[in-house]
């Protein structure tokens, strides 16, 4: 049976003196297999043309077009209509810029995370190229590729109660970051590094372990697991710094 | 009007594009990136199986070398590719995929002993060798004679373009998102840089840099159905069209993967083919064995697909809801196979279909995946015609993919292309940078005809709705400039196209916004997408033969004698024009052949029989001298590499030696 699907939309353009942000509904028919990409793309294509949102991928791969679905924060271009109840509200993600209606600026929140961690493997020296890489256990291979695989989509922003609260705490995504280059050898910080960038209230201590970023992660990464451990190694990091300045006095 | 300046700027944020400015930024250079998106989410995020390099380390992969790699690309491209490219790419890619490692891609690694695996639909056990344990692993992929696709999982564009991006932040580039380069900047003979138009606040302002690099990836989007991301409009590629003095090369060469699911076409990878996947029809029978016995399912992929939709002709199609389809059936792999392997595909197939793969046969029909023409350039990703205008990339065409690209080597060629054209920018600009002559006039001059045309658009009534003229084009270029083609159905394209061309100048927008308008930024687009679109099919048009993925069912047989070349097209006052560029037979180390799939349909090319006398007298006179004497006997290029790069590739077997 097909279903007449009442779409509710949050619209509002920051840059317009006039615009008020209010929640406009939509009408649509349901067609079989649809997702959240191809339904607002019919309502751009029909009643509202200047509907703003942010799909790239359209396959939940690139992290684009996370909003909030009927409260939950999600992927929109992998969510099934079929999975949703006839009403439908959509909203842009909380913790980021509004660009418009249900575009945020997810980019520079991150350019700046990555910025702020040092996201990237910090190489003791440059490898040559020409000879055999380094071995590398293919068990440790997967378990930094399975931490690898966060698509930076703010979910766990959005879902976090302490992000929201402290606009420059790291949240999962950046914590998940350092658990993931803590994982690699090649990676020469060491845990003292470590506690300088995320020992604080903004990073792991912010963190107050209720979990709703691992629920809500499309990519299901294991984030409780990698806090916790996290939080152990910092917190044990952090006696160290302590008996460490002792023996300095 | 803000005009800034820059050492090197380059469009596009994915793979090659990252990676050049890495390399330019590297040499000291100051460099910009622009992007439609935050870089990382750039549609190189999405490849899946895996990326070429002939590393040899599987014990599958054993005795893989640079020949290998070369010639399977060569046979790949149907002798369309220039042969230099493809042995300059072959040589680079183990170097790239090292580099990769060290910059944090967690590659899939040997695990030394024995394991079980599917080939060609048996069970076999494959035991690695100690000495290979931990080093980078790799798969099986279509059209090639070894396993040499190296792999994370079938998240490998994922991790690729993570570590680049963020490298990219920590050599400090500045990455400019939601930019879109709308026009090349050019006073006839070189490009000076680009106007762009921020996404966001609707503002136009422009770059002035003594090098361009266009890295805005394929422009599968003017197709209807396509696995690309939907930013791949290929606006990079038609605003070089737009100068009028750049060339685009090959742009009917469009390839069509196999395997995207039905109806969403979203792409699942070659991995599940090269993993052991099969192919079977509406009776469950696996009939890729019955057209190409040897290879089978990982035949050549343009081969693969004309198999498929041959297949369906004949009424082997499953007919259901939506359109016609086949099944991509991996069982037999096994849940814990797909899990580790293959669980991007189990993720897909779960979202989208809502089926388990472990369990489930998927529907799968062949569909726009790639596209080997582009922005002509010469080896160093120089354009012949306008100077400081480069590209890298799925948007070039320095042409190492000719008339069918190889999976798994387009990664590859992105990375080895940022490397290399990331080199040859830095000697551009070191060699020529002081006396190249920056017009800030001719920026503003840009910027205001730009801004003219934007609105123009705003200002005109909408007589022309922009998504029904889209539709038409899109379903023009899949019916008739699709996977088979004819003369009579590429003429009504060619005309069908030149209509909508004309009609696209007259789209407006109900909403008159400046910034963050959609529909304006449609309106603006289309009708560089009809001209991309058009110069395919005129294209596609006058090739009157069969080569790689271009296939004429009135013309079948690959006509080397007068279709060894390479199609150019330039878009002057009066639309495009079309010249040719011989493809040389003299230059070649290995000669035109027979690629091995159906039956030998060929017209020789009057060279060919003396080129391979040439090349086999030059291989006799130097037996035993090595591979590496031959080779460099042959098509000599390491003196057109960058010196870093010359360095011979170390291999398990060949150590020490
Ligand atoms: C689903 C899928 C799976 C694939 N899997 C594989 C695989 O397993 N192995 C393989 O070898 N290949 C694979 N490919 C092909 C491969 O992914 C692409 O060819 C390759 O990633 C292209 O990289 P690129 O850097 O050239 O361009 P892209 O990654 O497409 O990047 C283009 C960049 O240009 C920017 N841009 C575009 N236009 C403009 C403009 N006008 N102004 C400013 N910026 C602009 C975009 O924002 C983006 O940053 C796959 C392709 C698809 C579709
Ligand atoms: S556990 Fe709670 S507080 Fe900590 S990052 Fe996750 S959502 Fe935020
Ligand atoms: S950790 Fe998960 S929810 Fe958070 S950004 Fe990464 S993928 Fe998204
Ligand atoms: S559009 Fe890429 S994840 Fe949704």
């Amino acid at each position: 049976m097909s279903r007449t699907l009442s779409i509710s939309i949050f619209r509002h353009n920051p840059r317009d003196p006039a615009s008020a942000p209010r929640m406009e509904t939509h009408e649509l028919a349901e067609a079989p297999g649809m997702t959240l990409f191809i339904a607002l793309n019919r309502l751009r294509e029909s009643v509202a043309p200047d509907l703003s949102f942010d799909f790239v991928c359209r396959a939940g791969v690139c992290g684009s077009c996370a909003m909030v679905i009927n409260g939950r924060p999600g992927l929109a271009c992998r969510t099934l209509t079929a999975a949703l109840p006839e009403r439908i509200s959509l909203h842009p993600l909380p913790g980021f810029a509004l660009i418009a209606d249900l575009s945020v600026d997810t980019g520079t929140w991150m350019r700046e995370l990555a910025e702020r961690l040092e996201t990237w493997v910090h190489l003791a020296a440059e490898p040559d190229l020409d000879l055999l890489e380094a071995p590398l256990s293919p068990g440790l291979a997967e378990e930094i590729h399975e931490l690898d695989r966060c698509i930076e989509c703010g979910c766990c922003i959005a879902a976090c109660g302490t992000a929201q609260m402290r606009p420059g705490f790291v949240g999962a995504v950046g914590l998940n970051k350092i658990a993931r280059f803590r994982l690699d050898p090649a990676d020469s910080r060491d845990d003292a590094d470590h506690y300088e960038l995320i020992g604080n209230d903004q990073g792991i201590f912010g963190c107050m372990s209720l979990m709703g970023c691992e629920d809500l992660c499309p990519k299901e990464l294991p984030l409780q697991a990698q806090l916790a451990w996290l939080r152990r190694g910092m917190a044990r990091q952090g006696l160290r710094g302590i008996f460490d300045k002792k023996d300095k006095k | 009007m803000k005009v800034g300046h820059t050492d090197v700027l380059v469009i596009g944020g994915g793979l090659a594009g990252l990676r050049c400015a890495i390399g330019a930024r590297r040499r000291g250079l100051e460099v910009r990136i622009l992007s439609l998106v935050p870089a990382k989410r750039s549609h190189s995020v999405a490849a899946q199986g895996g990326m070429q390099a002939s590393l040899g380390n599987t014990v599958r992969g054993a005795g893989d070398n640079e020949d290998l790699h070369f010639e399977d690309t060569v046979r790949g491209s149907d002798w369309g590719c220039d042969q230099l490219v493809a042995r300059m790419f072959t040589h680079m890619a183990p170097k790239a995929v090292r580099e990769l490692a060290a910059w944090g891609v967690p590659w899939n690694r040997v695990e030394r002993g024995s394991a079980e695996a599917i080939i060609n639909g048996q069970r076999v056990i494959l035991t690695e060798r100690d000495e290979a344990h931990g080093l980078i692993t790799a798969r099986d992929f279509g059209g090639t004679r070894k396993w040499r696709t190296c792999y994370t999982s079938d998240g490998t564009g994922h991790t690729m373009l993570y570590a680049l991006g963020d490298r990219a932040v920590a050599e400090s580039i500045p990455v400019d998102e939601r930019c879109e380069a709308i026009a090349l900047i050019h006073d006839g003979g070189r490009c000076q840089g680009a106007v762009v138009r921020d996404l966001v606040s609707g503002e136009l302002s422009a770059w002035l840099a003594s090098a361009t690099v266009i890295a805005t990836g394929g422009y599968g989007r003017i197709y209807g159905v396509s696995t690309n991301a939907i930013i791949n409009e290929g606006i990079g590629a038609a605003i070089a069209l737009e100068t009028g003095v750049a060339r685009l090369g090959n742009m009917e060469a469009v390839q069509f993967h196999p395997t995207a699911i039905v109806p969403a076409g979203i792409l699942v990878t070659e991995g599940c083919r090269g993993d052991g996947g099969v192919l079977r029809d509406v009776d469950g029978h696996r009939f890729m064995p019955d057209y190409e016995p040897e290879k089978a399912e990982l035949a050549s992929r343009d081969v693969v697909s004309r198999r498929m939709a041959e297949h369906m002709r004949r009424g082997k199609g499953v007919k259901g809801d939506g359109p016609e389809h086949l099944w991509l059936d991996i069982t037999g792999l096994g849940a814990a196979h797909i899990d580790r392997k293959l669980r991007e595909v189990r993720d897909i197939c779960h979202h989208f279909l809502g089926i388990d793969p472990a369990r489930e046969w998927i529907p799968v029909r062949p569909t726009q995946h790639y596209s080997m023409g582009g922005i002509r350039t010469d080896h160093r990703g120089e354009s012949p015609t306008l100077r400081g205008l480069f590209a890298c990339g799925e948007a070039a065409c320095w042409d190492l993919h000719g008339f069918n690209r190889l999976g798994g080597n387009s990664v590859a060629e992105t990375v080895v292309a940022g490397m290399l054209v990331g080199e040859y920018v830095a000697d551009h600009v070191r060699d020529e940078g002081s006396a190249i002559r920056l017009s800030p006039a001719l920026a503003r001059a840009f910027i205001a005809r730009e801004q003219a045309a934007l609105e123009a658009i705003l200002a005109r009534p909408a007589e022309e709705d922009a998504h029904a003229i889209r539709r038409a084009m899109e379903a023009t270029m899949t019916e008739q400039v699709g996977l088979f083609r004819d003369e009579a159905g590429l003429a009504t394209a060619v005309e069908t196209l030149t209509g909508l061309l004309a009609r696209a100048g007259r789209i407006g927008t109900r909403n008159k916004r400046r910034d963050a308008n959609p529909e304006l930024v449609l309106a603006w687009r289309l009708p560089k997408m009809l001209k991309l679109a058009l110069v395919a099919a005129e294209g596609a048009l006058a090739r009157r033969e069969s080569r790689g993925a271009h296939c004429r069912e009135d013309y079948p047989a690959r006509n080397d004698r007068d279709w060894l070349k390479r199609t150019l097209v330039s878009w002057q006052a009066d639309g495009p024009h079309f010249e040719y560029e011989p493809i040389e037979v003299e230059a070649m180390e290995l000669p035109p052949g027979f690629r091995g799939y159906g039956t030998r349909n060929i017209i020789e090319h009057p060279g060919t029989a003396a080129r391979l006398g040439d090349t086999e007298a030059q291989r006799a006179a130097l037996a035993g001298a090595g591979r590496d004497a031959v080779q460099a006997a042959l098509l000599p290029f390491e003196a057109l590499l960058p010196e870093r790069y010359r360095g011979r590739n170390a291999r398990l077997g060949e150590v020490g030696q």
